[in-house]
Order: C-alpha cells, then structure tokens, then sequence
C-alpha cells in the first residue's frame, strides 16, 4: 500500500450562502484546493454528500460536478454515509493512491441545505435514521441524540451544564475561526435557557443547518513531495472506518458509540499510534452529548470521563488536547456531506501552523473523527508531519 | 416527500399490526421486525412469534419540535423500550404527562394512530407505548 499526503486544502463559503449554488459551492471549494496545491489536473474526483436529490433535487454528482470544473473525462464518483459521506469521500480517495489506482486525488464534500424549508430539511436529515424503526413513530435526530443523552448521564452522571460548557466552548474557538458560521461567544445560561428541541438538549446544543463545500487534493509521496512548496508534508498515517445497525435501540450499550471506538483502533493500529500520540482533533459534535461520547469511543478520555473534558479546560485551546480548535461542526457550521472533509482541512492549517489565533502549540500529529447518523458510519483519519 | 405509500404500509402490517416476530432456530434471539438473517448468529432459520406487549423505558426524550408527520403532536415523549426477551422497539408514549416519563417505567403498547398522510392520504397505525 502506498502512503499517501494531503497537499492541497480549500473551503467553499460557509453559512447560510443564499446566492451560491450546490456546483457553485462545490467549484469554490475544488479550485481553493487546486490552486493551494499548485495543480491543475487530478487523476480521480471523490465527492461526498449526504442528500442531495432531497436538498436540491440533483443526484449523480460525480460526473455534475467534474464536468463543472472543466474536467469531464476523469472517474468522479459520489460517495453517501449520511454526515459521514465527506470523511468516506477522503477515504475512498486515499484507497485510490494506495492502491495505485490514481497518483492525485481530489477528494471533496458538499452540502446546500438552505434551499428546503425546515420541515424538508429536517425530513431530509432523518432519512439517515431508521425509517421503519424509528423515523415512523416521530424520532428526529435531536431526539435520537437526546436518547443517548439521556443514557450517558444515567450510567455516568453527565450533567446537563457539561453538555453546554461543549457548546460553550466549540463556540469560543468558532469565534477565532474567520470561517466560522456562528462566531458569537455564548455562556452556559444561554444554552440551559435557549429553546428546547428533545429534552435534554436545546436549540444551543445542536449543530446548525449550512451551505458549504470542502476538497482536499490528494497525492503519493512522490508526487507529494514535488507539491509542498516550502510548506509541511502532511501524511494520511492512519485511517479507519466501521459501521453498526443504524436504529438506535439495536445498540446493547446506548451510551456509547462502538462503530466509531472500532474505527479509531483501526486508524490507531495503521498508524503505529495511541491516543496519548494525538496533540489536536476535529471530532463529529453534532450535538454536545456526541462530543463527549466520541471522545470517549476513541480513547482520547476513558469511559464516562467524556463530560468532564470540555469542563475542566482539557479540551479547550491552550489545554493539553485541543478538540474541535475550528469551532466544530457547532460553530463553525455543518453541512452534512462536506463536514469529514472540512475537518481534514482544518487539521492540516493546524499542523502547517497556518491556523492563526486558534493555532495549536506544536501540534504534529492530528485526529479527525466523522460520523453518520447516531454513529452507524464511522470513520477515524490520523495525520502527521512527514518526516 | 411521503413515506406512506400504501404497498409499503401493507407491508409492514405483520410487525405493526400484530407485533409479529421471529426466534432464531439456531441461537434463539427475537428478531422485530422478522427478517431474514439473524444479526446475532447470521442464521437463517426463524420460527414466528408474537411479542408480549409489556417492557420498561430504557432512554427517552421529550421532543418539542417535531418533524413534519408528527407536528402536531408536541410535546410528545419518544422512548426506547426494552420488552421481554430482551427485544426492543422506540415508540412513543402515550397516556401521560412527558415530564413524568422516566428510565425504568414500566408501559404496555397499544394499538393506535401513528401518523397521517395528509388530508385524505394513508393513516398509518401501529402501536405506542402507555402506563402499565
């Protein structure tokens, strides 16, 4: 297996972008990434999105959108796992320069979201839960996420307040994010007292609705190494990826989210690393509860020890792990099918030590973790400066 | 977009309609709705049989903003309820003030009126969890 290095990064505008469309967005987004790199050919295009026959009535994005940038001809192909779909766009991208398939990938999510109503939007999202099971009687993905909630805090006696101090905090660091969707701080009033959505979890707890785009240019060592410019190479040292049943209720344990601890030991193990080896991460914060139990799935805190984490200042710039330093998918925004993408973009600003006000001291090895649905799609990438 | 198409409603009858399921020959786990590969042994072999309608409340939430099937029916409470056998559905709970809704109550289902396909589309029926 050949190793593989991201060399070029780009994000499309971010937020709600009334005046760009999905291929608009997702043009944005590629050429950012391209001209980072300094390429203007890839061998392969990946694209990740979630829904977009239900968002914007367009599917079969592959061919859409290689054709929108000028570059009918190469394999473009889309990939779907619910809000797991970018990190799986990065993975099937890698799997093609390791395998030997391609020698540059451009490997890219996109998501437009804002041209549905919210009940669309919201019927949209939760065709990623099980219809049958649990779509059917009434459950949304708040109350899915409140479920487990719910769960963590009886077995471990999570509070309601370290729910919030997550929000608190992504919020924090959101604001040092010019990117960043919503830059305003909050307090920990203002979450326990804004709207409530599925009890426990309030309107302050959830990630919100966005248009956005996010591409990575990947390329082999060799061919990496003549694209860094003077700039550290970022290697792909791990990755993995796992499933589970998607309904909720076939999980034996409801607080916690085993597709994605299976994911990390594999991404771990290729890696030749531990947790203790991550020094910043980009983590799947859907919801505050989802925070805390990721952390917990991946070993970078032991279990029913996730709440205490953004609490104690742990987790928080300047702390000793910095998790979501981009504002996470809570501030910074989520559009669901570019979010494993935009993450793998904010790790490599990080470990260029490009990121400005939110840079991570020293940070060399980098973690993302991206999930779909209550986790049933999993998908865990460690990065590294390469030697 | 409806997911009430009639067909795909008739379909799913035997599970909402009567709580049918199926034991596994081969190891014994309730599989609900019957399907045909036991996900705890991969066996193919099920003999049907209905669940008992008691359980307890494992999780639950109280949805306040509810998607467009069920708008208005907030506040309503979802729970995830563990029946006997260890076999488990999510349903909501009827019957009862939602803010007294707690881990470890004990409920029945009941057949009753899930949702609506608009005006004069499909009304789909199943079951919901009330007090014991």
């Amino acid at each position: 297996m050949r190793d593989v290095a991201i060399v070029g990064i780009g994000l499309s505008r971010w937020g709600e972008v009334w005046d760009a469309s999905l291929r608009t967005l997702w043009t944005e987004a590629a050429l950012a990434a391209l001209d980072d790199a300094g390429i203007d050919h890839v061998d392969s295009i990946t694209v990740g999105s979630m829904a977009p026959g239900l968002f914007v009535g367009q599917e079969h994005l592959g061919g859409l959108l290689a054709g929108e940038l000028g570059m009918a001809g190469v394999p473009a192909t889309r990939v779907e796992s619910a809000c797991a779909s970018g990190g799986v766009a990065l993975r099937t991208g890698f799997a093609e320069i390791a395998a030997g398939l391609a020698d540059i990938v451009l490997a890219t999510g996109v998501e437009k979201m804002t041209d549905v109503s919210g009940d669309d939007c919201t019927a949209a999202l939760a065709a990623a839960a099980d219809a049958e099971l649990e779509v059917f009687h009434g459950a949304t993905f708040p109350a899915l996420y409140a479920m487990m909630a719910r769960a963590h805090m009886a077995r471990w006696g999570t509070t309601r307040e370290q729910l919030a101090m997550v929000a608190v905090k992504n919020h924090r660091h959101g604001s040092l994010n010019p990117h960043a969707q919503f830059r305003q701080q909050i307090t920990v009033k203002d979450v326990l007292s804004s709207a409530k959505v599925a009890d426990p979890l309030n309107i302050l707890d959830c990630s919100p609705i966005t248009d956005g785009a996010a591409a990575v240019v990947l390329a082999d060592m060799e061919t990496a190494r003549k694209l860094a410019h003077g700039r550290p190479l970022i290697r792909i040292a791990g990755v993995g990826q796992a499933s589970d049943h998607i309904a909720l209720q076939s999980r034996p344990d409801m607080a916690a989210i085993p597709a994605t601890t299976a994911a990390a030991q594999r991404a771990f193990k290729m890696a030749g690393k531990t947790p203790a080896d991550v020094h910043v991460a980009e983590v799947h914060d859907c919801f505050t509860i989802a925070e805390i139990m990721v952390l917990e799935a991946l070993g970078l805190c032991p279990a029913g020890e996730g709440g205490r984490q953004a609490e104690s200042g742990r987790t928080a710039l300047g702390g000793a792990l910095p998790v979501n330093p981009s504002g996470g998918l809570k501030s910074k925004g989520h559009p669901v099918g570019a979010t494993g993408v935009a993450q793998a973009v904010e790790i490599v600003t990080q470990l260029r030590g490009a990121a400005g006000k939110r840079q991570v001291a020293n940070a060399r090895v980098g973690l993302t973790q991206n999930m779909g649905g209550t986790g049933a799609s999993s998908v865990v990438h460690i990065l590294e400066v390469a030697p | 977009m409806s997911t009430l198409n009639p067909a795909r409603t008739a379909r799913e009858y035997p599970a909402r309609y009567r709580l049918e399921a199926a034991r596994c020959e081969a190891c014994g786990a309730v599989s609900f709705p019957a399907r045909l590969v036991c996900p705890a042994c991969r066996g193919r072999k099920f003999a049907a049989v209905t669940l008992a309608p008691e359980g307890k409340v494992l999780t639950w939430t109280v949805i306040h903003v509810g998607p467009p099937s069920h708008k208005h029916d907030v506040p309503y409470a979802l729970a995830v309820i563990e029946l006997g056998g260890g076999v488990r559905v999510t349903c909501q709970i009827a019957d009862v003030d939602p803010a007294k809704v707690e881990a470890g109550m004990a409920v029945k289902l009941e057949f009753r009126r899930i949702q609506q396909d608009g005006e004069a589309g499909v009304i789909a029926y199943g079951h919901k969890a009330v007090p014991a």
